[in-house]
């Protein structure tokens, strides 16, 4: 048998049921991997550890009842736990100890899952590397001198690293996506309205969405069904049922068709980045899909229209940390975040509201029409997921637009709510690579037997690192 | 010089719904025996929070809406207020800014027509209680009223004197009332006033739509008559300012009870950008025909339809008001009608004159007593004849009265005719008689 923390969600589900392993121990050597590792990975901010051997404990007296039951899972520190410090990785937030539970971490728990910690992120999730956090950057576990990415880069690399079985992140515009490309490892985005996002940290309010970065494509599936669904405290929830997307996770994409956005296919990207995710779907088609050519909007709009519009509701959001309770004060904000709240006012300011932010809604709804277009004749998108591999730890200093840039393959199904996946398929000099299907609102199960039939039919470990 | 007084009002009235505006905590901040009862993540505004709309609230607003004929949006949406406050907990208020539930409507007064902007649907704000504790002077906040429903009545420049603000006032006040939505306490704060005003040289006022370059907008008002007052004082200060040919500094300014007049507050300068948008943890509300229709429904007889409707039925002016006002005497009134609706008269002196508890009686209990009062009265006219003619007999000066033009004797005499029977005479039958024996 392999060491515990490297085992997947299923995996450990069997194990555990089987009665092989405790979820002492399974947690025990998720902790240790931690302790071991995350000195120099530094995938965590918080770590739970006697919180999280209680409950591994109490599994190990109840048995396996419950979907989760005893399963470690590393958490992204924007996600309130209840009496559990949450910081969003400001050091505003420091001492902020929440009186409620977020529906997702709530979920989790309430499906037996154990919470070792609280992963690293960008302060307040405004990044692509997790180097703006305020208790410092996380190393790639690929190469510990490049950027996880962000701002899910602790769930990413905590994953990655073998720290925890699975992660929940969240993404506004590349969140989850982007570390997971960096990192090597699966990263699902739902459609916007799918995850509950009552409880967690806001960022861009009309963009977050929860999701989990996992080892597989099935686990990501288990665990999407378990937080997904409409949420009485979140109004923009949809009352849609959720699938039992594992049930349903299916391997047969004959009659698929993925379309191919020639203008996903930059000729800046990173060379072999392109070729490598011109590969997987050469891949799809052995499976049996098709592949179309098909015209998207240059991804280029889409980051002043992200920018716009991200940085507006930030501003706002933000306005709440007015130094009168949570003990830290303004001047306890980054540079990072003080740009932005800077941006964004100006954005919303009498007399600019119109050249700004109700421009950019209207771009935004071109998006959604151009998507919709390209969904009339096809059921999947591919594309790369980040124009290049990790970049080097520093490589966000005096780079304001680091992040919009480095998502600019993400903000546009991001700005239209689409569910969309990241799944490994490569590396370049052993720095993984990864592409992303998105597909219309909603398809969720569309993305992932896809995701699904590539992962089955290759080398993972391989393409895994 | 002479000036027309050009006023507009700014009402806001808490909705006594069940729960607050966007979460599920407790409305009732004014019997709350401690503060920071009713909260909860959503009305502390903590991280994470989100707020989910009370769609009684909506309904609320929208039924006022119906009954000032206002059009009611087809599609409306929440926006975010931005400004810091301590009593503002996520730095901006939920409010409406370009699409309120509620466009235009009107509500006439006995001096003209006031119309409506706009009504639409706000959160309300924490308090803050400014104390001394363990020596040191502290403000502390209580958000037990915090994201507590409250509605924007907006009304154009029409409000033309203090009497025509008061009355405007007043029947809105009532028609909330009647319409059970808000207990409209002042006292308490649960409707706020604010005047926006300014004034036109008489000469200006012959131009047709032609406003003031300015205005000056007065806060902290707590009563109808303050309301009033403001006018007054602001009329007389701004008349000053104009007669010197200047323009009135465009200020917000507070309205002082003790010494009735009012303080500049903030001038234009620093006011306020308030950096409006779309909430974004709300979706737009789309209003369709039939919650309308089933809202409006729930609209009762307002006031102003209740006092003619009485009036109609025989009932005095002076009774109908009191009655259109009181919702329980109006039930009582109203179940009396349909029981028998010959005695609505005297339902309404009984409860306007007499003073009876209309809480303590039931209608049927009230109509029986009636009746059995008329089946003891003397009706007979054999009985009563002799009686009239006694008393015609003893006042011949009387008589002579009444046939010289003064009809009022005749009340002398069914009085009399009363007195003689201990009032047991049925007055109809002797008014009859009467008249008969005197033509």
């Amino acid at each position: 048998m392999k060491p515990l923390n490297q085992l997947t969600v299923l995996e450990s589900r069997d194990l555990l049921v089987k009665k092989e392993i405790s979820s002492v121990e399974l947690t025990t050597a998720c902790l240790d991997a931690i302790e071991i590792q995350d000195t120099k990975l530094h995938a965590f901010v918080t770590v739970f550890r006697d919180d999280a051997l209680d409950a591994a404990k109490r599994v190990d007296k109840e048995g396996i009842t419950k979907p989760l039951s005893g399963i470690p899972l590393g958490i992204k520190d924007n996600f309130l736990t209840f009496g559990q410090r949450t910081t969003a990785s400001s050091s505003v937030l420091d001492q902020f100890m929440p009186p409620y539970e977020s529906t997702v971490t709530n979920k989790l728990k309430e499906a037996g899952a154990v919470i070792t910690g609280k992963t690293n992120m960008d302060a307040w999730a405004h990044g692509s590397s997790t180097e703006t956090s305020d208790y410092g950057p996380t190393l790639n576990p690929h190469d510990l001198s490049k950027l996880a990415g962000g701002s899910s880069g602790g769930s990413a690399a905590a994953v990655s690293a073998d720290e925890v079985v699975a992660a929940i992140g969240s993404e506004t515009a590349g969140s989850i996506r982007q570390p997971a490309s960096w990192c090597g490892v699966i990263g699902m985005k739902p459609t916007y309205g799918r995850v509950s996002r009552y409880g967690v940290v806001a960022m861009g309010s009309s963009l977050d969405s929860p999701g989990p970065l996992t080892k597989t494509v099935a686990d990501a599936s288990f665990l999407l069904s378990i937080i997904a669904g409409h949420d009485p405290h979140d109004a923009t929830t949809s009352s849609l049922s959720v699938p039992d997307y594992l049930k349903e996770l299916s391997a047969k994409v004959t009659s698929l068709r993925i379309g191919l956005p020639k203008e996903y296919f930059m000729s800046k990207t990173q060379p072999g980045i392109n070729e490598l995710v011109k590969k997987a779907a050469k891949q799809c088609e052995k499976l049996g899909a098709t592949l179309i050519p098909v015209n998207l909007l240059d991804p280029k709009y889409s980051i002043a229209d992200y920018t716009i519009i991200q940085r507006s509701e930030v501003s706002s959001n933000l306005s709440r940390y007015d130094g009168i309770r949570y003990g830290h004060d303004r001047a306890f904000f980054g540079d990072e975040a003080k740009r932005r709240i800077m941006l964004g006012t100006y954005a919303l300011s009498s007399g600019y509201y119109d050249a700004y932010y109700k421009k950019a809604e209207s771009v935004r709804e071109l998006l959604k029409q151009d998507f919709s277009r390209v969904f009339e004749s096809v059921e999947v998108i591919l594309a790369p997921t980040s124009p290049s591999t990790a970049m080097t730890v520093g490589s966000t200093l005096n780079q304001s637009m680091f992040g919009e840039l480095a998502d600019v393959l993400i903000e546009a199904s991001s700005l239209t709510g689409h569910p969309g996946i990241n799944i490994p398929i490569g590396s370049i000099g052993g720095l993984p690579v990864g592409a992303q299907f998105i597909a219309p609102h909603f398809h969720e199960q569309t993305v992932l037997n896809i995701a699904y039939a590539y992962e089955q039919s290759i080398n993972w470990e391989e393409n895994k690192l | 010089m002479t000036y027309q007084l050009i006023c507009g009002a700014e009402i806001h009235v808490e909705l006594k719904t069940k729960s607050k505006m966007f979460c599920g905590c407790k409305n009732d901040p004014f019997h709350a025996p401690k503060p920071n009862l009713y909260t909860c993540p959503v009305c502390l505004g903590l991280p994470g929070a989100l707020p989910v709309p009370n769609k009684k609230a909506i309904e609320n607003t929208i039924l006022l809406g119906l009954a000032l004929h206002s059009t009611i949006a087809e599609v409306s949406k929440f926006d975010r207020k931005h400004y810091f406050y301590p009593d503002l907990p996520k730095g901006y208020q939920i409010s409406q800014y370009d699409q309120p539930l509620c466009i235009g409507g009107y509500l006439d007064t006995s001096f003209g027509r006031v119309n409506l902007t706009r009504i639409h649907l706000e959160e309300d704000t924490a308090k803050l209680q400014h104390a001394e504790v363990d020596g040191q002077k502290v403000s502390l906040i209580d958000f037990n009223r915090s994201s507590v429903p409250l509605m924007e009545i907006v009304t154009e420049p029409d409000i033309k004197s203090p009497e025509m603000a008061k009355e405007f006032l007043k029947k809105l006040r009532d028609i909330i009332r009647a319409l059970g939505i808000s207990d409209c306490d002042m006292e308490k704060g649960s409707m706020r006033l604010e005047a926006n005003i300014s004034l036109l040289p008489a000469e200006a006022l012959a131009k047709e739509g032609s406003l003031p370059p300015y205005k000056v907008e007065v806060k902290n008002i707590n009563s109808f008559r303050f309301f009033a007052n403001s006018l007054d004082y602001e009329f007389k200060r701004q008349a000053d300012i104009l007669d010197l040919g200047e323009i009135p500094l465009q200020e917000t300014r507070g309205y002082r009870a003790t010494s009735n007049s009012t303080v500049s507050q903030r001038t234009k300068e620093d006011a306020a950008d308030y950096r409006y948008f779309p909430e974004p943890d709300i979706p737009p509300l789309v209003i369709s025909l039939a919650m309308v229709e089933s809202i409006q429904t729930r609209l009762t007889t307002l006031p102003d339809t209740i006092e003619s409707d009485l009036v109609d039925a025989g009932v005095s002016q002076s009774a109908a008001k009191i009655i259109a006002q009181n919702p329980v005497m109006l039930k009582f009134v109203e179940q009396v009608k349909t029981l028998n609706n010959k005695f609505i008269v005297h339902a309404a002196n009984s409860l306007v004159n007499k003073k009876i508890d209309p809480t303590q009686l039931t209608p049927a209990k009230f109509l029986e007593s009636l009746e059995s009062a008329k089946s003891r009265k003397i009706t007979d006219e054999s009985t009563l004849k002799p009686l009239i003619e006694k008393v015609l007999a003893d006042n011949p000066r009387v008589v002579a009265d009444y046939q010289s033009g003064k009809s009022n004797a005749l009340g002398f005499f069914v009085g009399a005719v009363m007195k003689a029977t201990s009032g047991q005479a049925d007055p109809e039958t002797v008014n009859q008689l009467l008249r008969d024996l005197l033509n």
